[in-house]
């Protein structure tokens, strides 16, 4: 709930080091547009802005809190173990720390989308700096 | 007012989203099933006795939907899967033939994507301009804002009867008027009107009306596209195939069939044409005028009640339809659509599909409940409950 109050980094940059991704889920209104600072293979701030609902705004706080000081490949790997979570497969817990709030999530069908939203928009940038 | 006729209200279920698609009564289940259990052949052949039914049934809805908007022949009635499809057909069928460049096509920024998109192709298609008639203060049209934004090069006007959002009812029958002593033509989008009025084309005048049966108790993928016959026989039909041609022999020796049959290439919706005659045969049943007035004296129930809460913003109270779209004070529509959800309230959040109304209304999205005629007071009653106790919302809204 807090993060969703009063969610981190909830803010535009017009920075050149940050790489920038809009990401909308299109069966509802969600909308984030998600700046991404790599440096050294390292991420090193992330902010973001838009319109979005309360699971997808605490959602992007919470992966933001828990993703920056890591390596691209660390930050994969959460989101992989993330992502396995919400599909209901074998995770590893302690890696994702807060972000396990949303493991009953796959209860509501029509709201794992929006609380894998954000972590849509990194994913493509990480790849992008992995090639 | 006739519940017990719908299968989806005997569980507990509070559907307001009847702007989306509405519930089927038993009727029209038991008509599409007996097609598919009892007839179910091909149309167009004849040879057979059950094939022969098909044709007879499949003819009766259009005769049913003919009556139903007072059509004079039954070649205005063209079936397609829906309003989308049919105006779609009126733009790229009929318009791109005829427009030509700085030619101006008037609608307003309170349509729905489909009363849009056909339009913004066809201008960039033919190098016309598309201009937007100025709403009045609650988001309205009058005739005299639709005289200010008509021009000598003006060519269409192309308007919901009733919009989706702001629910406003559009006095389309003197807009025709205006319009057609200027050589203008005008498109009727009628998805959100025709499950709610009474529709009489001719005295409307328009040329082209376009509805869907999923939003008046029929089943999905069937719509209709009426054209005056004048106007239907220049639509170049978009798709061609099998039971729309005469003959053929070689490319520039194709022959097609008359009207309405030239517009409807392909095996049409069989079942859901059958089951869309039997929806409109129901709705005519009950009374389109007693539909209207239900829904009127409910909206008001439900207007009056909502607005004893502080903390609702109404988008459109004065609006004449059975739409009503809010927002409760910060909080994100879709969270609260979510909570009613729980407890089993259907409503719409998002922009609806109407997304150049942002800048207009000034809200980017709300809540959307819209009325039909098996909705009740006590419906109402639950929605007001569950939204007036804002704490309640922000707590189980996750």
């Amino acid at each position: 709930m807090e993060h969703y109050r009063e969610p981190l980094n909830r803010h535009r940059t017009e920075e050149k080091e940050y790489q920038y991704i809009n990401t909308n889920n299109s069966s509802c209104i969600d909308n984030l547009d998600l700046f991404v600072k790599i440096e050294e293979n390292k991420i090193k701030d992330i902010c973001f802005d838009g319109e979005a609902c309360a699971i997808s705004t605490s959602s992007t706080s919470i992966m933001i809190k828990n993703l920056i000081g890591k390596t691209i490949e660390e930050a994969q790997d959460y989101i992989e173990n993330f992502e396995k979570m919400l599909n209901e497969e074998e995770y590893n817990e302690e890696l994702l720390q807060e972000a396990i709030a949303y493991k009953e999530i796959y209860k509501q069908g029509n709201r794992k989308h929006c609380a894998f939203l954000p972590y849509e928009g990194i994913k493509k940038i990480l790849n992008k700096n992995n090639n | 007012m006739n519940i017990e006729d719908f299968p989806m209200l005997k569980e507990d279920l509070i559907y307001l989203d009847n702007g989306a698609t509405t519930l089927k009564p038993q009727c029209v289940i038991d008509k599409i099933k007996e097609y598919y259990e009892t007839y179910s052949a091909n149309a167009h052949r004849g040879d057979y006795d059950i094939s022969f039914k098909v044709d007879m049934e499949y003819e009766k809805s259009r005769e049913t939907v003919r009556n139903f908007i007072n059509a004079p022949y039954k070649e205005n009635i063209i079936f397609t899967s829906g309003t989308t499809e049919s105006l779609n057909m009126i733009a790229n069928g009929f318009f791109k033939n005829i427009i030509e460049q700085n030619d101006e096509i008037l609608i307003t920024k309170s349509e729905h994507a489909s009363n849009v998109l056909p339009w913004f192709r066809l201008a960039n298609e033919c190098g016309a301009i598309m201009k937007y008639i100025p709403l009045e203060s609650h988001h309205y049209v009058t005739l005299e804002n639709v005289k200010k934004a008509v021009t000598p090069n003006t060519k269409i006007i192309a308007l919901a009867g009733i919009t989706n959002v702001i629910g406003d009812e559009r006095p389309i029958k003197e807009i025709t008027k205006f319009a057609h002593e200027n050589d203008i033509f005008v498109v009727l989008d009628g998805a959100q009107s025709v499950p709610h009025r009474k529709t009489d084309v001719q005295d409307l005048d328009v040329d082209f009306l376009a509805f869907s049966a999923h939003k008046m108790c029929g089943p999905t993928g069937v719509g209709v596209l009426y054209g005056k016959k004048e106007l239907l026989e220049n639509i170049d039909p978009i798709n061609l195939g099998g039971g729309m041609n005469e003959s053929f022999d070689n490319p520039n020796e194709i022959y097609l069939k008359e009207l309405p049959t030239r517009l409807e290439a392909g095996t049409p919706n069989i079942a859901g044409v059958i089951g869309f005659g039997e929806a409109i045969r129901y709705l005519e049943k009950i009374g389109m005028e007693n539909i209207e007035n239900y829904e009127k004296k409910l909206r008001k129930y439900a207007i009056d009640k909502l607005l004893t809460i502080p903390h609702l913003d109404i988008i459109n109270i004065e609006s004449d339809s059975g739409i009503i779209a809010f927002n409760v004070d910060n909080i994100f529509s879709q969270d609260v659509a979510y909570y009613l959800n729980k407890y089993k309230v259907c409503v719409r959040a998002g922009n609806h599909c109407a997304k150049i109304l942002k800048k207009e209304v000034g809200v980017t999205n709300s809540l959307r409940v819209s009325l039909y005629f098996y909705n009740t007071e006590s419906d109402i009653d639950a929605l007001v409950e569950l939204l007036e106790n804002k704490e309640h919302i922000e707590r189980e809204m996750l």
